[in-house]
């Protein structure tokens, strides 16, 4: 009757979906998943970028790194920047969602000019920054002092708690978009119904805010942090195009000293020391996701 | 006025008043962008410590000096060939891997398909400021530093993780029935795929190539590690680090290249932003 | 010889048993639907004789050729309908009917004139330059319908196409689809959970429930003779009263067959029951009695009379009547096993 009686390998859906699944996986695993490791085998090593030597050393960089109080201080403001500016960003994200939600006269301008912080790229925007906060030509300094806040002067670099100041300031200014757009879009697909039945129930606008909506979003809220979360506490740009680790090395996060370290000082294990310790940040929030997933697969 | 009214006005003026507060903290640094870019050198590079004298408007007529030194005198060209001629093949890489692995996923796997989707994603969470480091040993093995092969071989392992997620979510949303009719009317799932399928998530493979691309531009990380010479350089590498002369930047071409390469990324966001939303909580929010 | 015919088929879901053992015999030419509620495996029966899933375990033929190991769906020689219609959002009308000819690489000559008359057939020529979306229901239904007729399958599936259309329109659609496959003469598979449009439309019904066929039959004879209390009360709206008997059986009487003993001529061949009346409905054309039973069996057990309005009885909230059903339409079921008791003896 058709054209072709019996199965064909283009029928064959179970090989077909291997096939196709194929090239990916082998990519993943090879040119991650291998590193991966490799990075953990190298931790475990006195390798240098310049050679290919790889001799054991067992602990040694381990020892050496947390008994080195440059590192802990990079641990200490790796969490600082990362849960400060996201704390942040929670707040601008929903208030951003709020606001953009509503209809008013250029909504839709308001919404290209809000991206803008995530279109740029990062080294872009931090050069951007760089300039606005140079301690001679900072328009910063000179707004807050036109403005009358400020009596001294700011060296933003020069100074381990400007700069810090500094650079979550730029972190929240480049994640608040992506997690505004995601909340904004959660927002969206709350179902109308339930607003609905919170102002019959009545509910004032406050109370529907905290009490329905908010508890509604939390899961998207928590998928826009998370985001915020990997991609603050694993910056490199933004700490090296700023302060390079300054003053004094004193703004150090795990990824910037890993590099100082491990590229520029050629000493790739202790390299890989630090930076696996970006390793139970990653899978908390590796966990943190799929009981996420696995929760709104449940609720629908 | 009824209180009721009253209030109503002045929510809307809060509103107003966050929407603007908003907008500018976004825009600021573009808007400083804009001015830096266009100042003469005079007006440009004005101590902040003289009140009298405004950063935030153009004190002396637009100039295009910074512009023209950026195209002409700089290796920015250099660099936007370099990043695009990266980009364009790891698009194409990741187009032919993310695709079929996306469908995979959506249709052909069910359960355990479901969960290596997840698990693919995560992977996407592993970041370059973690891998760079045994990267930096399997590059020198192979002999790429120094090379823009290098950046081609590695920004697919962030590009193929996100992109293969975002596939899947725009082939969940062709409806299945679709497909198995096609099926009953008589191809083959591989012909199903090519004749059906395709043609109607082809909106999804543009935001795809699209954001695959952005994610090619962003990165610092991967750049900064294997390259070293400034003809080879990327955009998002050189700007930062070679419009520079002994310890001054020549920032007036600096933040041109940053207006210059930011603009057309932003609008494209914009373009597709919707799309790429909609791919995302197919995915991520209906499992 | 059957010409679709199933046999133990089985469809396993990991611990769930979708379809449980189902031995299906369709006759070549009739319209057999199968009916039950959702989750009852009527979709999935009908996806693996299609060719969509693949069976856990049993045997699908069709005119007499097995295909449920190594025949894909577009070799089956069959044509399926679904809920959605199922049509190519980004083809017109005219490449959705054509597609199923554009796969089998007829000339274009010849899928033209089968467009057309397809098309005819549904009076939808008018159409045929349309995309979906710009088609209203009941149109885009016909567009299915024209695609599914177009190569002349040697079986129909439909997926519950009637859902979709409002109230209105689908009792007049329900009319053209029986006529349309009389005339046409294919074999039919028809799923459902609507029992009227099954009980319309259906030579014969397959009741399902949780996997399992409960009985097949014509409609006369699954609303008279329900093989088990599942069939007694899916058919029928209101469903058949089932009252205990005595320990071990259950008596059931549809609600038509529940009058007000006056009506009766005699007293011979009847059964009476005393009626508490709780509630009446008056819908028109009948009236609903709510009510419960008393002596006789279990007090306290409710009932419903479906009396037509002919039947000028007065019935007032709150009283006792004296009620009765012909000995001839009443059923008996098994207390433990809900099968019917068949044996001639009331």
């Amino acid at each position: 009757m058709a054209v072709f009686r019996h199965r064909t390998l283009a029928d064959r859906e179970d090989l077909l979906g291997r096939l196709m699944l194929a090239p990916a996986m082998a990519y993943v695993l090879l040119l991650v998943g291998a590193p991966l490791v490799l990075a953990l085998l190298l931790s475990f090593s006195a390798a240098t970028a310049g050679s290919l030597s790889f001799s054991w050393v067992g602990l040694r960089n381990f020892a050496t790194i947390v008994s080195d109080p440059q590192f802990h201080s990079a641990l200490s403001n790796t969490v600082l920047f990362t849960v400060v500016s996201q704390a942040l960003v929670v707040i601008l994200a929903t208030a951003g969602a709020f606001v953009l939600d509503a209809a008013f006269v250029g909504r839709r301008l308001v919404r290209f000019l809000i991206l803008l912080p995530w279109a740029a790229p990062v080294s872009l925007a931090a050069m951007a920054w760089t300039w606005i906060f140079d301690s001679t030509f900072s328009v910063i300094n000179w707004t807050l002092k036109v403005a009358g806040v400020l009596h001294g002067w700011f060296y933003w670099f020069g100074d381990p708690t400007l700069a810090k100041i500094a650079i979550i300031a730029v972190h929240v200014w480049r994640t608040f978009p992506f997690a505004t757009v995601i909340v904004l879009a959660g927002r969206a697909s709350i179902p109308r119904d339930i607003s609905e039945a919170a102002v019959i129930d009545g509910a004032g606008f406050w109370r529907k805010l905290f009490q329905v909506e908010m508890p509604l979003l939390l899961p998207i809220v928590t998928v826009a942090v998370l985001f915020g979360v990997v991609f603050t506490s694993t910056d490199l740009g933004i700490v090296y195009l700023l302060t390079r680790g300054g003053p004094y090395n004193s703004t150090h996060v795990l990824a910037s000293l890993a590099f100082q370290r491990g590229i520029l000082g050629a000493d790739l294990g202790q390299g890989a020391a630090i930076a696996l310790f970006l390793l139970p940040v990653l899978i908390v929030v590796a966990a943190a996701m799929l009981r996420l997933a696995r929760r709104t697969e449940v609720g629908t | 006025m009824t209180a009721r009214r009253a209030l109503r006005i002045v929510r809307r003026a809060i509103l107003y008043a966050a929407a603007t507060a908003f907008t500018v903290f976004a825009v600021m640094p573009f808007y400083w962008m804009i001015l830096t870019a266009f100042k003469t050198n005079q007006d440009l590079y004005v101590g902040a410590t003289d009140l009298s004298h405004v950063p935030w408007i153009f004190n002396q007529r637009p100039t295009l000096e910074h512009v023209k030194l950026l195209l002409a005198h700089t290796p920015y060209l250099t660099w936007v060939e370099n990043t695009v001629f990266i980009g364009a093949l790891v698009v194409l890489l990741t187009l032919i891997a993310a695709v079929p692995a996306g469908y995979s996923l959506a249709r052909l796997t069910g359960r355990w398909g479901e969960r290596l989707g997840i698990g693919i994603f995560l992977t996407y969470l592993i970041p370059p400021t973690l891998l760079f480091i045994p990267f930096a040993r399997v590059i020198a093995m192979l002999g790429l530093q120094n090379s823009v092969w290098a950046l081609v071989l590695v920004y697919p392992t962030f590009t193929i993780p996100f992109c293969t997620w975002l596939m899947m979510g725009f082939f969940r949303s062709v409806p299945r029935d679709i497909e198995d009719q096609a099926m009953i009317d008589g191809y083959s799932r591989a012909a199903v795929i090519r004749k059906i399928v395709l043609p109607l998530a082809i909106s999804g493979i543009l935001t795809v190539v699209i954001f695959a691309f952005t994610l090619v531009m962003q990165d610092f990380v991967y750049a900064l590690t294997f390259i070293s010479s400034v003809g080879k350089m990327t955009v998002s590498l050189g700007v930062p680090v070679a419009l520079v002369r002994g310890d001054v930047f020549y920032w007036g071409s600096l933040m041109a290249a940053c207006l210059i390469t930011s603009i057309p990324i932003a609008v494209v966001y914009n373009l597709f932003i919707d799309r790429f939303i909609a791919g995302l909580t197919a995915g991520a929010l209906k499992g | 010889m059957a010409y679709v015919e199933t046999r133990n088929l089985q469809k396993y879901f990991g611990d769930v048993r979708a379809v449980d053992g189902v031995d299906l015999a369709v006759a070549e030419g009739e319209l057999i639907v199968l009916l039950g509620p959702s989750g009852c495996g009527k979709t999935t029966l009908m996806r693996m004789i299609a060719g969509l899933e693949q069976p856990t375990a049993g045997e699908i033929y069709i005119a007499g050729e097995r295909v449920d190991e190594d025949i894909p769906p577009r070799a089956r020689g069959i044509a399926m309908v679904f809920q959605s219609y199922a049509l190519y959002p980004h083809k017109t009308a005219y490449d959705n009917i054509a597609f199923p000819l554009e796969a089998l690489r007829r000339a274009r000559s010849f899928i033209r004139d089968a467009v057309q008359k397809a098309a005819g057939m549904f009076g939808i020529g008018h159409l045929l330059g349309r995309r979906p979306r710009q088609l209203s229901g009941g149109e885009r239904q016909r567009v299915a319908l024209a695609r599914a007729v177009v190569r002349s399958p040697r079986v129909f599936l439909f997926d519950e196409p009637l859902s979709n259309l409002d109230a209105k329109l689908r009792a007049v659609a329900r009319f053209e689809l029986k006529q349309f496959q009389r005339q046409l003469g294919t074999t039919t598979i028809y799923v459902t959970h609507d029992q009227v449009e099954a009980m319309g439309l259906g030579d014969r019904i397959a009741v399902m429930d949780r996997g399992k066929v409960r009985q097949v039959g014509s409609p006369q004879e699954v609303y008279e003779n329900p093989a088990d209390t599942f069939v007694a009360t899916f058919l029928g709206s209101p469903p058949m009263n089932l009252v205990e008997w005595s320990g071990d059986t259950i008596l059931g009487f549809r609600p038509e067959n529940f009058l007000p003993k006056a009506v009766f001529a005699t007293d011979d061949g009847v059964v009476s029951f005393r009626l508490r009346v709780r509630e009446v409905e008056h819908l028109g054309a009948s009236r609903l009695v709510y009510g419960m039973l008393e002596e006789r069996v279990r007090t306290d057990q409710p009932v419903i009379a479906d009396l037509p309005v002919t039947i000028r009885t007065p019935i007032a909230e709150g009283e006792v009547y004296d009620f009765a059903v012909a000995r001839r339409a009443l059923r008996h079921f098994d207390a433990r096993t809900g099968l019917g008791q068949y044996d001639g003896a009331t």
